[in-house]
């Protein structure tokens, strides 16, 4: 049979896709429906919280910190309770990560506050001496993307039925009533804990730097997830 | 026509793969030594404002090696070698010979566009398919040219069985495909939300434990497709045409091979054993990956016992030790993921540094080593040009293989020590370390692997030195060698 399909390179071709597809659709299709499913009370993102999101995927912060607790009592005492499936149903991507340079964060909201991520990013230094994490002072004069989430939140919206309200609509429009009427206050709620005026004054007169978004963000993750 | 005398081939676009593998390399890993030394010293981070960072950089490393250096390397190979099993010149059929430069140009415009959205920080965020999607179509395009390409010389190739390595570039082909195609399904934002914010943004078809799920089976696989099947194609025709002895055996080559195919798809889940993913595919991962261990050994012994009775060329001739010792990293890598993906081990060593130091023996020792032989073999032979020099190539040798010991040996202590201390408990059974403790302990790691890294890249400098001489100023060849490449 081999020496046959040496000879004929479309069969051969065929069989050896067969053979490595075989995998895939054993290990990923049984559980992909239940897998899917959100734990009780799940809120999907905010729209400033999934612009955070995008802060957070931009500076790539995964490359360092992950957001996966595992089932250890090590990593629970550290981290608070290992982490559950259903808490990443609306994570599109998954931000898991894949190593710790830094320390896991999927329950960071649970034990960092507004003021300290304000710190943390302007000089890690400043609250962990031998951080050896760099600072991230652009997302301070970066504005962040809202338009872009507001899209993604339609997106997922309409067509993986996430269960966000009625305002979350298309067009125009609609997002620029959600930005001031949601998004510019929520801003503001996070504002509110931080020191730096000049963010402060910038979310005052409609704009909305990076470092805001990502503490919102942040802020999230954890208990607030179901709340 | 059934020997290659008097067979002219068209090598047009090995040449163009083969000065585009060196440019990659050096600009690869250049990141690479760059962020290795922000680990250790992190003021380094600020050279290019928001560009310089280690997490807007890491990624850009890893693509350009995989995406730049790697594939430039494979496809150089390919179409190389792929004209002379097939016994038939690219130069025969105008289409191919229009195609393959479709292929090369579309290649420059992705690579570029690539470079600069990384740095940006437009990302999908998935390991090793980080690229966002219009240039996911992009890449698509260039890998459905290359299938056309090679099946087109499948079809009006003159021997009719299909050598070993073509066996492999089919599978690189197929692999890949599936695995990008399935992992990178993703909705444009835009078009979905009547126009609204950027027009590169898009959303993953799958969340949270599915896309993971999805993505290691792609992230494994790319090892598997690009990392592993390829090379193996690669050492099946060279070492064989530079050393002059036959393959060991047949057998093994066809065992090695469907085993290979068979088993490797299930491994993906080691990425994520103590995760949230369903405990029977967790499972069923760790059994696979220690099975994997028969195939990827049964390549690398059939490689091995191909010297048999020619091993004092590997005293005589340095492209023999690079491959060579490419597949004794080969075995050690397929030995050392094993170990990794057994639960209890993996509970240590998972998000440590004996990961990247494990993911180092295999890119340094085996793919960068046969690449290195690989380019050596073919410049020659491509611009009929005697090697500018011997003893630069074996300077290089030599100093590489430190370079690796010293970047898996301060990995794996660095890895297995940070796994350690963040699981210790004092008699009361309180965590003994602050998370800080377990960073500042690796200091003198990550400046030994910063180390090992510039050593390697000084290693690559040589090399690109080497090669350009010879491409340029070597002696001229007069007749095609035979076997062992003439080297000055």
């Amino acid at each position: 049979m081999f020496h046959w399909l040496e000879k004929n390179p479309f069969f051969f071709a065929v069989v050896v896709f067969l053979v490595i597809a075989f995998a895939g659709v054993v290990t990923i299709l049984p559980n992909f429906s239940e897998a899917s499913q959100p734990i009780k009370g799940l809120k999907p993102y905010t729209v400033l919280e999934l612009a955070g999101k995008e802060v957070y995927k931009k500076d790539n912060c995964l490359s360092c910190h992950s957001q996966l607790i595992r089932p250890f009592k090590s990593e629970t005492d550290r981290y608070g309770q290992y982490s559950l499936s259903g808490e990443y149903a609306y994570d599109r991507p998954f931000l898991w990560g894949s190593k710790r340079t830094g320390p896991d964060l999927h329950r960071v909201g649970n034990y960092r506050t507004t003021d300290w991520h304000e710190n943390h990013m302007w000089d890690p230094k400043s609250v962990v001496p031998d951080s050896i994490m760099p600072a991230y002072k652009h997302q301070y004069t970066n504005m962040a993307d809202i338009e872009t989430a507001y899209a993604e939140a339609v997106t997922v919206k309409n067509i993986f039925k996430t269960p966000y309200g009625p305002e979350i609509a298309e067009g125009k429009a609609a997002f620029e009533k959600h930005f001031k009427d949601v998004v510019l206050p929520e801003a503001k709620m996070i504002t509110a804990g931080m020191k730096k005026a000049d963010i402060k004054a910038m979310v005052d007169s409609g704009e909305i730097p990076e470092i805001v978004a990502i503490i919102a963000y942040m802020n999230r993750l954890g208990n607030k997830r179901t709340q | 026509m059934q020997s290659n005398a008097g067979m002219e081939y068209d090598y047009s676009i090995v040449k163009l793969f083969l000065w585009t593998t060196v440019i990659f390399g050096i600009v690869g890993m250049l990141i690479g030594v760059l962020i290795a030394a922000q680990l250790a010293y992190p003021e380094l981070n600020y050279l290019l404002g928001e560009y310089g960072t280690f997490s807007r950089l890491r990624p850009l490393h890893t693509n350009v090696v995989i995406y730049g250096f790697t594939l430039s390397a494979i496809w150089a190979s390919f179409y190389y070698s792929g004209q002379r099993v097939l016994k038939v010149s690219i130069a025969e059929s105008k289409f191919l010979s229009i195609l393959i430069k479709v292929h090369f140009g579309l290649y420059i415009i992705a690579a570029a566009a690539m470079v600069v959205t990384l740095l940006m920080g437009i990302t999908a965020s998935k390991e090793y398919a980080q690229m966002e999607w219009p240039l996911d179509i992009v890449i698509v395009l260039i890998w459905v040219i290359w299938g056309v390409a090679m099946f087109g010389l499948i079809g009006i190739r003159r021997e009719k069985t299909l050598y070993i390595s073509m066996w492999y570039y089919i599978a690189c082909f197929l692999g890949v495909a599936m695995l990008y195609l399935f992992n990178n399904m993703a909705l444009p934002t835009y078009f979905f939300s009547g126009g609204l914010g950027n027009i590169m943004h898009s959303v993953s078809m799958y969340s949270g434990t599915n896309d993971a799920m999805v993505q290691w089976w792609w992230g494994h696989n790319a090892v598997a497709f690009v990392f592993t099947v390829p090379i193996i194609a690669m050492i099946y025709y060279f070492l064989p045409k530079e050393s002059g002895q036959a393959i060991y055996s047949y057998k093994l080559s066809l065992l090695s091979f469907w085993g290979l195919m068979f088993v490797y798809l299930w491994a993906g889940g080691h990425h994520l054993l103590w995760s949230t993913v369903p405990d029977w595919v967790q499972t069923m991962s760790s059994v696979f990956s220690i099975i994997l261990i028969l195939p990827s050994w049964g390549s690398a012994i059939n490689m091995l016992l191909t010297m048999k009775g020619g091993w004092n060329q590997l005293t005589e001739n340095p492209i023999i030790k690079l491959m060579v010792l490419a597949s004794t990293f080969y075995m050690l890598a397929t030995l050392e993921g094993p170990i990794q993906a057994v639960k209890s081990v993996n509970a240590i060593a998972h998000f440590t540094d004996w990961i990247p130091g494990h993911v180092h023996d295999g890119t340094l020792g085996w793919v960068a080593f046969m690449a290195f032989a690989a380019v050596m073999h073919m410049a020659p032979r491509v611009f009929k040009r005697e090697i500018y020099s011997k003893s630069l190539l074996d300077a290089q040798f030599w100093l590489q293989t430190v370079a690796i010991v010293l970047y898996f040996a301060s990995m794996w202590i660095a890895g297995i020590t940070q796994g350690m201390m963040w699981r210790a408990v004092d008699e009361y059974g309180n965590l003994m370390y602050s998370f800080i403790d377990t960073v500042s302990v690796l200091h003198p790691y990550y400046v030994i692997r910063a180390l090992g890294g510039f050593l390697y890249f000084v290693g690559m400098l040589m090399f690109a030195y080497n090669f350009y001489k010879t491409a340029t100023s070597g002696r001229k060849l007069e007749t095609e060698p035979q076997f062992r490449s003439p080297m000055a």
